[in-house]
Parts: structure tokens; sequence; C-alpha cells
């Protein structure tokens, strides 16, 4: 039977309704879901774009929550300098009005690559104005300063100034460029995991092994036996056969890692390399995903614990530099061969200078942060969520650089690209006056705010 | 004065022993406030006499500090104050409280509103006496009361008088320093 000919165009139309709804519907219900992206996303969040309700609530929009949930506790740890509580009280509508401040939305906006800047911000760089218009009557060194400068000229940040206050800067004013004692801080998982009840177990040898037959290698078996595991007693079925699970598994995943390292393994959920894994329905992170450029030959690796610490050996040393730069291939990475920082970590391995001079890729990505314990005790454990301390840099003075360096030089040399992007080999050819201001304010109190 | 309902149970405020309270008819915004002070006034009385100024003024076992946690210190009073406030709108309480100065060392605890311009001038001119004002805030109205904060011990003038960031250099003992601020929303 022959269409009439006024139907044609309708049917046309109901044929492709169909194909772009079939279209879409097996888009949105598949794991490839970027054709309903509006734009890249930022670099922060980038590994989870197909993760959209990590994010967003159906019909909800983005939450507040959403943005919490992962962000919540480093700014509290940091003091954040500009909480949701700060403008709740009623006297701050009218400064609502002009930038809502109790959503993270309003300042970082994702998928708008356009606008978005540093710190994801994609409000104007001028936005402390706002509020802080008047910053020059109380401060005449501030006068003239122009409002799209103050958190871009390495003196103040938003949200993180746990380094950059003023007190902080007075106290720190006319340190050497490197300390007398330069050190990085001593981690204690032991003393940890054995307070929590966790080790303390009859050391392991090769003899002790508990692998069914067939299971192990020779290799696997004389790394295991060197390492702290065997020390601590740690044996093949702990990891690879816990107690709620029947069978044998041949590649334990983080969830065995958890067991005894959780506040290790929920740092690295967090971070840039475990983030994925975090989110249900996608698969880990690989080299191949990055945006940084990476070793061609590292692109289908996988990552999780035992991509940097292997399988067996377990070697913080190793973990701590070379398996960064196994995959690793941007400019500041390639420079760290030969750096001063490299130096020391290749003399501190042979012996030549004092433990922990050395520092390696881990030492300023993957902090030793200090937790305080009860009765005085401090847990120093290495922090895997590299974006705890990674932007902006100045997070870094206070929980890395610090440890070794004065913090006029630490500001002058994060504030210097080209001295980061060769992995800090030369001197700062930038330099922050945010010290010298703070120190001029304390001696002459005509830079202060009295009258 | 305008009556308004209360989140407050009437027998807790009546336990606060505020003078002006609670009749029958129903608790008055002022009596609230007024009774709301008469708690927050003493608490932070006791903090500023029994903990800070014993401890680092009389006894001198340990500093307050503005960077409390990083220096290891006691909080100063100004902020055990601002942090119970918090707390206290972070528990889902309607009303709020602030402690604000014509010479305040952070610039942000000045007075913004009228209400609060007219209101710290008055307690500040008026030695003994509250304010009280309606007032609209982003499209809400509250009763806004305010209470003169006094110089109780040495340790509030020592450290005011000496701070870098203080306009004002010669508080006494009685001064009137500032003011705590209650807002009450008069709005259903």
């Amino acid at each position: 039977m022959k269409t009439p000919q006024h139907l044609k165009p309708w049917i046309a139309a109901i044929a492709v309704t169909l194909a772009l709804t079939g279209y879409f519907g097996w888009r949105l219900l598949g794991e490839d879901r970027l054709v309903f992206t509006p734009g890249n996303m930022t670099r922060g969040h980038y590994q989870i774009e197909l993760a959209c309700d990590a994010c967003h609530t159906p019909f909800a929009g983005v939450k507040q929550e959403a943005c919490i949930g992962c962000h919540g506790a480093r700014l509290a740890a940091s003091n954040d300098s500009h909480p949701k509580k700060k403008f709740e009280d009623p006297r701050n509508a009218d400064r609502l009005e002009v930038l809502n401040a109790l959503q993270c939305v309003t300042c970082h906006l994702e998928h708008r690559p356009q606008q978005t800047r540093a710190m994801g911000v994609t409000l104007p760089k001028d936005y402390c104005y706002h509020c802080h218009q008047e910053v020059g009557d109380d401060r005449p060194s501030h006068k003239n300063l122009a409002f799209d400068s103050c958190a871009s000229a390495g003196c103040h940040h938003y949200h993180d100034n746990t380094a950059l206050y003023e007190d902080f800067l007075v106290k720190h004013t006319n340190e050497p460029a490197i300390t007398t004692r330069p050190s990085v801080p001593l981690r204690n998982l032991g003393r940890a995991l054995h307070a929590a009840g966790v080790g303390g177990k009859k050391a392991l040898g090769l003899a002790d092994q508990d692998a069914p037959v067939g299971q192990a290698n020779t290799k696997a078996l004389h790394e295991w036996a060197a390492t702290s595991h065997a020390h601590a007693g740690v044996n093949c079925r702990d990891c690879h056969q816990p107690k709620d699970q029947p069978q044998w598994i041949a590649r334990p995943g983080h969830d065995a890692c958890n067991h005894c390292h959780e506040r290790e393994t929920k740092g690295f959920l967090e971070g840039k390399h475990g983030m994925r894994l975090a989110q249900q329905n996608l698969p880990p992170m690989t080299p191949a995903l990055a945006r940084l450029p990476m070793q061609p030959d590292a692109h289908d690796r996988v990552l999780g614990c035992t991509s940097c610490h292997g399988a067996h050996a377990f070697n913080t040393r190793t973990a701590a530099a070379d398996a960064c730069l196994g995959c690793h291939d941007d400019k500041h990475s390639r420079a760290y061969e030969g750096s001063p920082h490299e130096r020391l970590w290749r003399a501190e391995q042979s012996g030549a200078v004092p433990p922990r001079r050395g520092v390696a890729c881990a030492t300023c990505h993957l902090p030793r942060t200090i937790h305080q314990q009860d009765k005085g005790d401090t847990r120093i454990r290495v922090e895997h969520n590299q974006n705890w301390n990674l932007r902006p840099n100045e997070k870094m003075v206070k929980s890395v650089c610090l440890n070794c360096h004065g913090l006029g030089f630490a500001l002058d040399a994060l504030a210097d690209p080209a001295l980061i992007a060769n992995n800090f080999n030369g001197k700062p050819a930038r330099h922050v006056e945010s010290v010298d201001w703070a120190a001029k304010r304390v001696s002459q109190p005509s830079q202060g705010v009295k009258p | 004065m305008k009556s308004m309902k209360v989140v407050v149970p009437a027998l807790l405020l009546a336990g606060l022993g505020s003078g002006a309270l609670a009749t029958a008819a129903g608790i008055t915004p002022q009596s609230m406030t007024d009774a709301l002070h008469l708690v927050l006034d003493t608490d932070r009385t006791v903090y500023t006499k029994l903990i800070v100024n014993r401890l680092q003024n009389e006894e001198k076992v340990i500093k307050a500090s503005e960077h409390w946690k990083e220096d290891k210190a006691l909080v100063l009073p100004a902020q055990m104050f601002r942090a119970g406030a918090e707390m206290t709108r972070d528990k889902g309480a309607t009303f709020s409280y602030s402690l604000l100065s014509l010479w305040p060392v952070n610039k942000q605890n000045k007075a913004r509103t009228d209400a609060e311009k007219k209101g710290l001038q008055y307690v500040v001119d008026n030695k003994g006496k509250n304010f009280y004002a309606e007032e609209t805030l982003g499209g809400k109205k509250y009763f806004t009361a305010v209470y003169p904060d006094y110089a109780v011990v040495p340790a509030c003038v020592t450290c005011h008088n000496n701070h870098k960031d203080s306009p004002k250099n010669d508080f006494k003992i009685g001064d009137v320093m500032g003011a705590v601020v209650i807002r009450l929303p008069l709005d259903s």
C-alpha cells in the first residue's frame, strides 16, 4: 500500500524522534554518558565525569552535600577562612544577595571550560572586592592594590590561609632558605596499627607461608618474606583470603589493604589515582585517561595500591619516586632526575646523607601528616590523597616545605612557575612580598590600622 | 511589643529567671532576647574570668591565643562566643547572635546594619541600657536587641589595648568594649 504523501513528513519525524530517543536512552543507560556533558570538566573532576550521580541529584541539580562529601574534611582541616557558617548570620544577608557564599557552585561551576580559572573558580577574579573593598582603610599598604591580585599574588586564598595569615608570616620572618635541621617527619604506622590491635604477631619467614599449594611462586614469597608484612605476622591468606572470603583471591584489590591501612586506602580513593574506584561502575584510572603527559608504555596500567607499591615487595621507597616516574612524563616529573631534591633522595638511599633528608615525589605530593592523638601522642601517616596539598600550592608550605625550608623562600619558590617546571633546579626568580609587609607592619605600627 | 511564636519552651525560659519574662499571654521578643542574653553574658563572663583571666593572667599556666590550635592555647573569649553562635546555628536555631564593636580587632565585626550602628552607639552613650529595634534583612523581618559588653577582667583590656589591630588602646575595666547583638525572626 502506498503511503499518502501528506503523512510522509510525520512518519519521518516520528522515526527520527524514536531513533534519537533510542540513541540517547542507550547512552544514558550505558557507561559512556559523555554526550550529555555540556562542557569539559575541570582537572579536579574529569576522572569521574561519567559518574554523573557523584555530583548531580536527579531533578535537584548539584547539592551542596555532594561538594562537602568530598571536600568538607580538607576545608575543615585547613580552618577554612570563609566557611558557610560565617555567612549564615542574617547580618550578612546583603552580602549573600551579591555573592551567595553558602553554595560552592556560586564560585565553582563545572562544565564551563571557557570561564574556569585557577582553583576551578568561575567568578571574575576580583570577587574579594564585594566584602573587602575597605581594606585600604585598615592596611595602607593595600590601598592601591588591584582586587584581582588578592588571591593570585601568593598572599591570600579564599579557603586555606594556614601558611599565609599575618601572625604566621611574622613568626617565620627572616628564616634561611634551608633550615638548620632539614628533616622529613618519620611515619609511625606500626605504632598506630599496634595501638589498634593490628599486628604485633610473631614474625614470619618463608617456612610459615600459608598459601594453598600452587598459588604462590618463589619470587613472590621471597619478596614477601623481606617485608614488614612478614615481620608483623601478616601471612598470604590475610590478603588473599581474608576471613570473610571463602575463595583464594589471586589479585586482591584495595579492599584487602583497607583491612589494616584504612586511612591510607581512604586517601587513595579520594585522590586522583583512586577516585574512579570510589565510584560505582567506573573502571580504575589508567594513565591513558590522564590529562597530564604520561609515559607511552604506561598507558594501559591499571591504578590500584599495588601499581605503586608492588604486589609483594611493598617497597615504599620505590613507591615514593620510581613508581611515579614510571608513568608521569610531564616537564616537572622529567626534571626530577638531577634536581637538588632527587640528589638528596639518592644520597639518602646510599647512606651519604642522614635518613629523612631525601625528597622523593611522594615527600611533597603524598605528604606525611601529623595527627594528634590522646595523651599527647601523635600519628604520622602518609596522606594518599594528593589533592590534600596540591592546589593552591601554598597548601604545601606547612605540610611539606617548612620541614626543610624557610617560609619566605618557600613562598617565592612556589610562586615561580619556571622553577616548579624545572623541579626547583635553581633559585626563585619571583618574590612574594607578604612576609616583608607583615614584618614591616609589626615593626612600624604606622603601617597598621591605628589612626 | 509584638508577640511571636518562639521555639524555646517557656519552661526553659522561665528557668532562666529573667525579670521581664513570660506572661500567660505569651513571650515577647524582648523577654526572649533578654533571657538569651542573660545566659550568654553569664557564660561569657564565667569563661573570661574563671578560665582565661585566671589561667593566663593570674596563675600564668597557659596562654590564650587567636591561633589557639596552632599555639596549643586557650580559645579567646570572643572566639569562644563566636564558636557557640556558629554551633547554635548549625543545630538549627532560628535566632542568631554575634559580638560586635565600634572598635573591632576583626574588622568584619564592626557594625554593618543600621540597627547595629545605632545600637552600638546607643549602648556606649547610655551605659547600662540596652537597645531594641526591628529591621529587615534579606527580605525577612527581625527583632534585634543590642546589649553592652563590658571589660570585666584585666585580660580584656590588656589584650585589646595591646593588639596591633585594635583601633582603641585605652580601654579600662568596666568600659563598654562592644555589644552582644541578638536577632529573632519575626516572620513565621
